[in-house]
């Protein structure tokens, strides 16, 4: 339980500075960004949509830092992340609302995927040494080094330039009203492949690494030997022995990794305007639309918070020590 | 080396009834250009029924011969050759190191078990003890359901006194030594003809080490399996084994009865070694250890190994290896071998603590 | 982004559950000779690395002057395939693609690197302080490096960088404020494990001062684990730069390799497969990554000697059609090879095995045990 515990309190405290940051960060940044967006909009902008970008930047002068921290506060409880300049008037919240599944899906999906099919290839490669399959490392090297937004380029020119297999970016066929029918879900889930699999291909060559890593260091455990010793089969060596236990540290590298992952595939969303919560940012990013860059980074961060409770889990299931209080 | 030694062997061979019987073993460590010879043609038969202790200082090769022997040794360890014959309790014989893996993986744990140095690392600790006993009776299709292995698995944690019930526990939920006793347990899971035990009791304290060791020997009474002991406390051998043969830089330097050697010891390195240990039973001894250290396998000197070190090192030490041979002294010592050149016969004298007199009978 | 950083590292860092040492591989392979400092300047993989490396630290420097045009001066040859004239072709304004990596490549090195060192010494800090003096400072420490592992840099980076109009030296010093952490939880876990051993013991109980069992005790002995979490950041400043380039939150007049990208893929240079705008800049970043990871394998080798041998002797044993495997010992008679060959193997005795060597003459130092 005690496991649980100091987890809980490390997500709190991680929320808690993650929101603390992103009040601080438009604070210490240069101009008026409010201002000029009012001055801008002509006049259509509310009262209310004024005060709440004010709360967002601290302009509200008459306020000492605490009441402007509180506020912010009071705003996030109540989902209000200000408005959007490149959106305008849609508010913040909504953009990412619409965004966020995208992003869930594709780069969950890509991820999880990646994560199975490395460990398996590393697990294979980490227990049988000195065959053909060791070729795999220095192919997994440069894959590894190289980042992932250029592979989606590379994917892009040679299968949707080059031969017009899939399409280059979107996701979904531009007319399409988004629904629940074969029609819009099949042209999701084309325009999904492509960049599905060149985030599995840039990232896998790490969880390859990884794992082969771990298998090769855990093989010369005592009790991978004991298992050879009673004459298991092979497999049942391999998997329930080693394996077993060198995925332990991959996945706590899982939650650590996970934020220089995800800051990868939110690059790829840009490469392919895919319209996850990393295009929303790109765009936010081009129109200097600051409440939009704060609620993405928030959001994000939360999201690999939320990512990295489940790894936690996941961990405390398959490793007894981590059960047990004390 | 005479040419007394394979007539000796012979003579074993036709004397005894052997279940074991490691011949010419050679181990290297490291592949290439550089491998180290950790161990060279050494032999030693284990007889039905028999407990023989393996006894020498950390790094002399004990582990070593016994790991290579089951092709347990993991990389970098190589084995150059050698016969490892197993004769099994229909007489049939098999050479452990040209079975194929399959009729490896079959015979290893039904024939011969391994209790692992250090029962910490020894366990899986993702595993509950009674999966990873199971483990064992399942691989060799000893018993049709899952019931009678469960069964067999609470049957052999009782034998070593341990409630079934820790069945459902996993390894960091026990202590040193039960983690110890459930080695044990697994061992005689299948009723194995040889087991082979590594220190077994070396990481626990010297109470729950007498425990150990009278369960063994208790073990061994009622289930009449051979055992060889490895461990560096020779005087605790005296205790179990019936037979002791010391090792030294990856050589066997002397091999006798366990009484014999213990009260009578011919070679100087087994003399210094009962010298470095409390016993743990009877009169006071005075310690007083070995200088020194033994050589780097690396860099083996010429001629005898423990040359360096030998209080009665003579000229001849330095460049002729001394063979393992019967001694010269006046006495029958039929069971016997030492690898020194005090004791073959052309040395002047030999030094009375070394020729002690056995009592007449 | 890559993981290979955060991985490579991971088999050192790992509290492991098992006690130390216990184990039959006791007598093992030979530890290395004095100078074992140098082992890894034999490594063959980090001199593959340093190679590498080392070319493109000297396209730093000299880029700018070897570069055959300004890589801001436009031409008519708009969008041109390689050829003489411009061997990586041109972009759409007609500036030469070669002259712009030679001259950004001085960029990339200098963030990288800097970002690298900054990172690096805050790592030291942090992860050593934390490592050592334990009890609250280390709670607290740990959990400053673990929220700032846990934040994802990327979006941040980006933030900030789009509201900073800063020049490479900025840029390479936000970097390193989100890339300490990695190094600092490794250098932690590696301190703590020191700190018991029993020579810092010993220098306490001498009366040392705790400075000076930290600088000259405990600081030597991380000097491997110090240097991969150096080249682990650099890794990851280079690619957090190009890719913040990439996006154009720094200053795209500032020629480096995320630039050009940058340049590339505003200007359709996929739709109009121009690969040569693209293509060659991400091999450098590429061929640069793997000279660094290459480094790693080398550091992480000499560390953990267990990945060392194995490569190697797998290798080796294959070579001979054996294959190296727990449990199951090679068995390797050796009477093909002649480095084997050499030794002196004793001899057989009479009836003994017939795979032995043949008898050499040597006096067989054969051992038996009567039973």
């Amino acid at each position: 339980m005690r496991f649980f515990i100091r987890r809980g309190i490390f997500y709190i405290v991680t929320a808690w500075a993650a929101v603390t940051l992103n009040f601080f960060l438009p604070r210490m940044m240069p101009g008026d960004p409010v201002s000029s967006l009012i001055i801008k909009s002509g006049g259509q902008i509310s009262p209310d949509a004024i005060n709440s970008l004010k709360v967002l930047f601290g302009l509200d002068n008459g306020q000492s830092l605490w009441e402007q921290y509180t506020s912010y506060w009071n705003q996030l409880f109540h989902g209000d992340l200000g408005l959007s300049f490149a959106f305008f008037p849609t508010p913040v919240s909504s953009v990412i609302q619409q965004s966020l599944p995208w992003t869930v899906g594709l780069v969950g999906i890509a991820t999880i995927l990646s994560v199975i099919l490395g460990t398996t290839v590393g697990t294979l490669i980490g227990w049988r040494r000195g065959t053909k399959a060791d070729a795999v490392l220095p192919v997994a090297t440069f894959f590894s080094a190289v980042p992932y937004f250029w592979f989606g380029l590379i994917a892009i020119l040679l299968f949707a330039v080059t031969w017009d297999f899939f399409p280059a970016s979107k996701g979904y066929q531009p007319g399409l009203i988004p629904a629940w029918n074969w029609e819009f879900i099949s042209s999701v889930l084309w325009h999904g492949i492509l960049p599905a699999l060149t985030i599995v291909v840039s990232s896998i060559s790490g969880w390859i690494l990884g794992m082969r890593n771990m298998m090769v260091t855990v093989s010369s455990e005592d009790y991978v030997t004991v298992a050879q010793a009673k004459g298991l089969k092979e497999r049942r060596v391999m998997v329930s022995y080693a394996a077993r236990n060198a995925v332990l540290p991959q996945i706590s590298s899982f939650a650590l990794a996970l934020g220089f992952i995800v800051g990868g595939t939110l690059v790829m969303e840009m490469v392919f305007s895919y319209p996850g919560i990393g295009f929303v940012l790109y765009q936010a990013v081009t129109a200097s639309d600051y409440p939009l860059m704060q609620g993405c980074f928030l959001v994000i961060t939360l999201a690999i918070l939320v990512a990295n409770m489940m790894a936690d889990v996941v961990y405390a299931f398959l490793d007894p020590r981590t059960r047990q209080e004390g | 080396m005479t040419t007394t030694a394979p007539a000796l062997t012979n003579a074993t061979l036709q004397a005894a009834d052997p279940i074991l019987e490691i011949k010419n073993l050679s181990v290297d460590y490291g592949f290439g250009d550089d491998p180290t010879h950790v161990l060279q043609d050494v032999s030693l038969t284990l007889n039905r029924g028999e407990v023989l202790g393996l006894a020498g200082e950390s790094g002399c090769g004990k582990s070593t011969l016994a790991y290579g022997a089951t092709r347990l040794l993991p990389p970098p360890g190589v084995i150059r050759g050698g016969e490892v014959i197993f004769t099994g309790r229909d007489g049939v014989k098999t050479d452990i190191l040209t079975l194929n893996d399959k009729d490896l993986r079959t015979a290893r744990w039904r024939d011969f078990a391994i209790v692992f140095q250090g029962a910490m690392n020894s366990l899986n600790p993702v595993h509950r003890v009674g999966t990873q006993l199971i483990d064992a009776i399942k691989a060799h299709g000893k018993t049709a359901t899952k019931q009678e292995a469960r069964d067999r698995a609470a049957y052999v944690l009782e034998m070593v006194g341990i409630n079934a019930d820790r069945l459902k526990a996993y390894p960091h939920q026990l202590s040193g030594g039960m983690r110890q006793r459930v080695m044990i347990a697994m061992a005689l899971v299948l009723e194995p003809e040889l087991l082979i035990m590594d220190e077994p009791t070396t990481a626990l304290d010297v109470v729950m080490q007498r425990q150990i060791l009278e369960e063994i020997t208790d073990l061994r009474d009622r289930l009449g399996f051979s055992v060889i002991f490895i461990t560096h406390d020779v005087s605790l051998l005296v205790e179990v084994a019936d037979r002791i043969a010391i090792m030294y830089a990856g050589e066997i330097v002397e091999a006798a009865d366990a009484k014999d050697a213990y009260l009578r010891p011919r070679h100087p390195y087994t003399r210094g070694l009962l010298n470095s240990f409390p016993p743990l039973r009877g009169p006071r001894r005075e310690l007083q250890g070995i200088p020194g250290s033994p050589p780097d396998m690396a860099k083996l000197p010429s001629g005898c190994r423990f040359a360096d070190r030998c209080p009665f090192v003579m000229d001849r030490c330095r460049t002729e290896d001394p063979a393992l041979s019967r001694t010269a002294l006046k006495m029958s010592e039929p069971e016997r071998l030492v690898a020194c050149h005090l004791h073959d016969g052309k040395a002047s004298e030999v030094p009375a603590e070394l020729a002690i007199q056995a009592p007449q009978k | 982004m890559t993981t290979v950083d955060t991985n490579n590292l991971e088999p050192q860092e790992l509290p492991r559950p098992d006690a130390p040492g216990v184990s039959h591989t006791k007598q093992g392979p030979p530890k290395p000779k004095k100078g074992s400092q140098f082992v890894f300047l034999r490594n063959s993989k980090a001199i593959t690395g340093m190679i590498i490396l080392g070319f493109f630290v000297i396209i730093a420097i000299i880029g700018p002057w070897i570069a055959p045009y300004d890589p801001d001066a436009f031409s008519d040859q708009l969008v041109a395939p390689p050829s003489w004239e411009h061997w990586l072709g041109t972009t759409h304004l007609g500036q030469d693609v070669l002259s712009q990596l030679l001259v950004g490549t001085r960029y990339v090195m200098i963030v990288g690197f800097t970002a690298g060192v900054l990172a690096t010494i805050l790592a030291v800090i942090v992860g050593v302080t934390a490592g050592y003096l334990g009890g609250w400072s280390d709670e607290g420490l740990s959990l400053l490096s673990n929220i700032f592992l846990v934040i994802p840099a990327l979006p941040l980076l980006i933030i900030i960088a789009s509201s900073l109009d800063g020049g490479m030296i900025v840029i390479a010093g936000v970097i390193s404020l989100t890339a300490w952490a990695w190094g600092a939880r490794v250098l932690r876990a590696q301190t703590m494990s020191h700190r018991k051993r029993d020579y810092v013991e010993a220098s306490r109980a001498n009366g040392e001062s705790t400075w000076r069992i930290v600088l000259a005790e405990i600081l030597p002995n991380l000097t491997a684990i110090i240097a991969s979490s150096f080249v682990a950041t650099v890794t990851f400043a280079i690619l957090t730069q190009v890719t913040l380039a990439f996006i154009g939150v720094t200053s795209p007049t500032d020629w480096n390799w995320g630039t050009i990208l940058y340049w590339a893929q505003g200007n359709q240079a996929l739709a109009r497969g121009a690969w040569w705008w693209f293509v060659p800049a991400g091999l450098c970043i590429a061929a640069v990554g793997v000279a660094l990871a290459l480094i790693n394998f080398g550091i992480d080798e000499f560390v953990n000697p267990r990945l060392r041998s194995t490569g190697r002797y797998a290798r080796v044993l294959r070579k001979r059609g054996v294959q190296a495997r727990v449990g199951f010992t090679p068995i390797d008679r050796g009477t093909t090879h002649g480095g084997v060959a050499a030794t002196p193997q004793p001899g057989s005795p009479p009836g003994g095995n017939s795979f032995a060597p043949e008898p050499s003459g040597e006096i067989p130092a054969s051992t038996n045990v009567k039973g």
